[in-house]
């Protein structure tokens, strides 16, 4: 056995690139997204601007016509939508077509969870590359979760008029703001356990900007399916 | 001020000349050859970030006007909603809003337009009147309900043989700012975009734009301009204030 045999692809080039292109999307749509909340705060404060995209953009606005980036934070957040959509939809369509979510989206047991998370937080709990524990799943079942209700209310907030039924069950255009900042909430809440998990287990890492990892790593489970 | 104005005046600045450029980048925008712009290096004062987000926002623009559904009516609600201190929002404070006489004011009608004589407020007010409560967006992110009435906008361009195929209708301001916008044909003869004339069932305030605004229940707030004095239909792209300086110019809700 040759060391070109000893790696396996664990992560398809298109579930890569959606990762990628989604991370983008979404940084650049929570960054200009501050910009836009700033502009008329939900709550008692706003974001820090050096944390916040579209700022300085269309510096003869500002100088002119005292806008405080406005213009600017909304053409970047209009343009990540995109990216975003598309990623989605490429990502959905190889899903179903290659199987990818019939094999990796699996139950979710309230045992396991817990058991899960005991071993975690006694230090135990091993990750095969290719599987998720129980954790992991509700982590990211979270993520879908909010992500469903941001593109839900992002919809109505974008289109109260042409997507008014929808926008129903969200309390309608006011509503929506609030689905909205709390769907954003939950996805940065999402992004920095999941950049600490990753940091807590860094092999998992290359595997998503390479698409290899070692053949020994990888779970028995997952490299059946590669077959 | 107008960058045509300010090139009649001669005093032009850098940044005015930036800001042409960006016009003109825009106009060219509307064509494929955008596309090859965009590596080139005629946008070195917009910035390809710049032009290529333009871009994108011109693409948002044919994507809304796909979504806008020309019957499709804004939820109303109860008058009991009515707001009774409806939000004071321009560019200027309130001590430069314009008062305009209502007895000289007079409305100028251009472009592809059969019966080219302006109209007198009395002229407008005997018109069939409509009016709605319904929700205003503002691009900033608040809204609020209140309730409009007016002269229907399609009644008018009917009434003075518009052009109704032509793509564009762009509406002239008589404020600090020489504020203009535009706004696509099929959004100008939706049935509740009218020419507003009264706020809860009153004059409209100075505030608001009197005598006259734009009023509809499909675009953003920045779309509904006040203190109008001249209608433009046109098949050329007309940009606006706001739109010139990189907002989106469909602004459909």
């Amino acid at each position: 056995m040759n060391a070109k045999n000893d790696t396996v692809i664990l992560h398809a080039r298109v579930v890569r690139y959606a990762h990628w292109g989604w991370a983008l999307g979404v940084i650049i749509l929570i960054g200009s997204g501050w910009q836009i909340y700033n502009q008329e705060p939900l709550f008692g404060f706003g974001f820090p601007s050096w944390l916040t995209i579209g700022l300085g953009s269309w510096e003869g606005a500002e100088r002119v016509h005292n806008d405080i980036g406005l213009a600017g934070a909304l053409l970047w957040h209009f343009a990540a939508m995109w990216l975003l959509f598309i990623s989605l939809v490429v990502y959905v369509i190889y899903g179903f077509a290659s199987g990818h979510f019939r094999q990796r989206f699996t139950p979710i047991w309230p045992s396991q969870v817990i058991a899960d998370v005991t071993d975690f937080l006694r230090g135990r709990l091993d990750h095969r590359l290719g599987t998720r524990n129980a954790v992991q799943k509700v982590l990211y079942s979270f993520a879908v979760l909010s992500m469903i209700l941001m593109v839900w209310s992002g919809l109505v907030l974008w289109k109260p008029v042409q997507f008014e039924e929808i926008g129903v069950p969200l309390g309608d255009y006011e509503g929506a703001r609030y689905i909205h900042f709390f769907g954003m909430t939950g996805i940065v809440l999402f992004i920095i356990v999941h950049i600490a998990l990753t940091a807590l287990v860094p092999k998992v890492l290359p595997p998503m900007i390479t698409g290899k990892a070692p053949r020994s790593a990888v779970a028995p489970e997952a490299l059946e399916q590669q077959s | 001020m107008t960058i045509e104005k300010q090139l009649r005046d001669g005093g032009l600045s850098k940044s005015d000349v930036a800001n042409l450029q960006r016009r003109v980048f825009l106009k060219r925008g509307l064509s494929l050859s955008a596309l090859t712009l965009l590596s080139g290096c005629d946008i070195t004062n917009t910035g390809p970030v710049d032009g290529f987000l333009r871009l994108i926002s011109r693409m948002n623009d044919g994507a809304q006007a796909t979504l806008f559904r020309s019957h499709k009516l804004a939820r109303t609600f109860p008058e009991s909603m009515v707001a009774k201190e409806f939000r004071f929002n321009a560019q200027y404070g309130a001590d430069r809003i314009p008062i305009i006489n209502p007895a000289t004011w007079r409305l100028e009608l251009t472009g592809a337009i059969a019966d080219k004589r302006s109209w007198t407020l009395e002229q407008l007010q005997a018109m069939p009147q409509s009016s709605y409560v319904a929700r205003h967006v503002c691009v900033e992110g608040w809204s609020m309900i209140g309730k409009w009435g007016g002269v229907p906008l399609r009644a008018l361009l009917e009434k003075v043989g518009a052009d109704t195929r032509a793509k564009y209708v762009m509406f002239r301001c008589e404020d600090p700012i020489n504020y203009s916008s535009s706004i696509d044909m099929a959004s100008a003869l939706h049935p509740q975009t009218i020419l507003c004339l009264t706020y809860a069932d009153r004059p409209i305030e100075p505030k608001f734009g009197a005598p006259m605004r734009l009023k509809m229940t499909t675009k953003l707030g920045f779309k509904q301009p006040k203190f109008i004095t001249s209608i433009h239909v046109t098949n050329d792209y007309p940009g606006g204030y706001w739109e010139d300086l990189g907002y989106n110019w469909f602004g459909g809700v």
